[in-house]
């Protein structure tokens, strides 16, 4: 399947769009367990990648996602920049330098969760963003190919971050609370499953 | 004038971060380049990846630089900042895992005399030891 520019701008203008919109959301779950900056974070990082959109569109996908992933660790002033930043310039370095995207989608995306887990040191289960992009990636395996992937993604998203709730977070900011955290959604979580599936609702408007 | 490993002092709070660096200067004298950023980039509470970057830069020494940082997301921002560097300087700058104030006067007092980045480094995280 191949993206052209104005499908690939799109998506990311998509993402970007409702990831800005749920600000108030994430910070509302970020004030209950962690520090209540993370929507405005999200929101600054994604208008400064709203910015640069026409750039990121014009270049090839690798780069187009690197320049993303750069754009969130020069402008979220959060952990979460370089969490997100380098999942996108992860899954930029596995794409190739053409508008190609890969049959492989479980292994480009799986490059992204690699770099999110080694940078924040963490791993499924302790109540973070991974906790919905590993169960992302379990289905992009498992479902590859099949008709109904990307409502099978969507729907893997919308459980996965319902299920950080009964979670006792153990990384970032949250597990200062210990059993405290436990009956709230992870911020972190929520963001992804906003990106998750904004770029699901894209790419079913594209078909 | 001996090089001496520079230290940089990285606090979601410019403010603590000002203020740890001035007890640094205070404390060991300015034969230790010391160096401080804090604050998001709209200048609210947070770290900044590309002032982490330019704070690094400013205390640079021969001998390499030791950042101290207070909460997670300064770590995590830290490290994406040494991993940002020229390839040449990435291997002479460690985050050390110790609390800020204390760790940022250890760490420049080690320095001071002229101690190597490891020394200072583990001199700093003995705060942390159990």
């Amino acid at each position: 399947m191949s993206l052209q520019p104005d499908t690939f701008k799109s998506l990311v203008k998509v993402a970007a769009e409702r990831v800005i919109a749920s600000a108030p959301e994430l910070t509302s779950l970020d004030q209950a367990i962690g520090d209540g900056d993370h929507g405005i974070n999200m929101k600054r990082g994604f208008e400064a990648v709203l910015g640069k959109l026409d750039a990121i569109s014009a270049q090839p996908l690798d780069e187009a996602l690197k320049m993303i992933g750069k754009t969130l660790v020069m402008t979220v002033g959060g952990a979460s920049g370089p969490l997100y930043g380098s999942f996108f310039l992860a899954a930029g370095e596995a794409l190739s330098h053409d508008r190609q995207l890969p049959d492989d989608l479980a292994n480009v995306f799986g490059c992204g969760v690699n770099a999110v887990s080694a940078r924040g040191r963490s791993q499924a289960g302790e109540k973070t963003m991974l906790d919905v992009l590993i169960p992302v990636l379990e289905t992009l395996k498992t479902a590859a190919g099949q008709a109904d992937l990307i409502a099978r993604v969507r729907i893997t998203a919308a459980e996965a971050v319902e299920r950080t709730a009964p979670m006792q977070a153990t990384k970032g900011r949250a597990s200062f609370l210990g059993p405290r955290s436990i009956g709230h959604i992870d911020p972190g979580a929520r963001s992804s499953c906003v990106l998750v599936q904004a770029v699901c609702a894209s790419l079913e408007g594209q078909e | 004038m001996t090089e001496t490993v520079g230290i940089v002092i990285v606090s979601h709070s410019r403010d603590i971060a000002k203020g740890t660096a001035d007890m640094v200067r205070q404390m060991v004298g300015s034969e230790v380049k010391v160096a401080f950023c804090g604050g998001n980039p709209d200048g609210g509470l947070g770290t900044t990846v590309s002032l982490i970057i330019d704070a690094i830069n400013d205390a640079w020494s021969a001998k390499g630089v030791a950042i101290l940082v207070d909460l997670g997301g300064a770590e995590t921002n830290s490290e994406m900042a040494v991993e940002m560097l020229e390839p040449a300087r990435r291997d002479l700058v460690v985050v050390c895992n110790a609390p800020i104030v204390e760790g940022a006067v250890m760490a420049a007092t080690e320095a001071a005399g002229g101690s190597s980045l490891a020394q200072v480094k583990a001199v700093a995280e003995e705060l942390s030891a159990d």
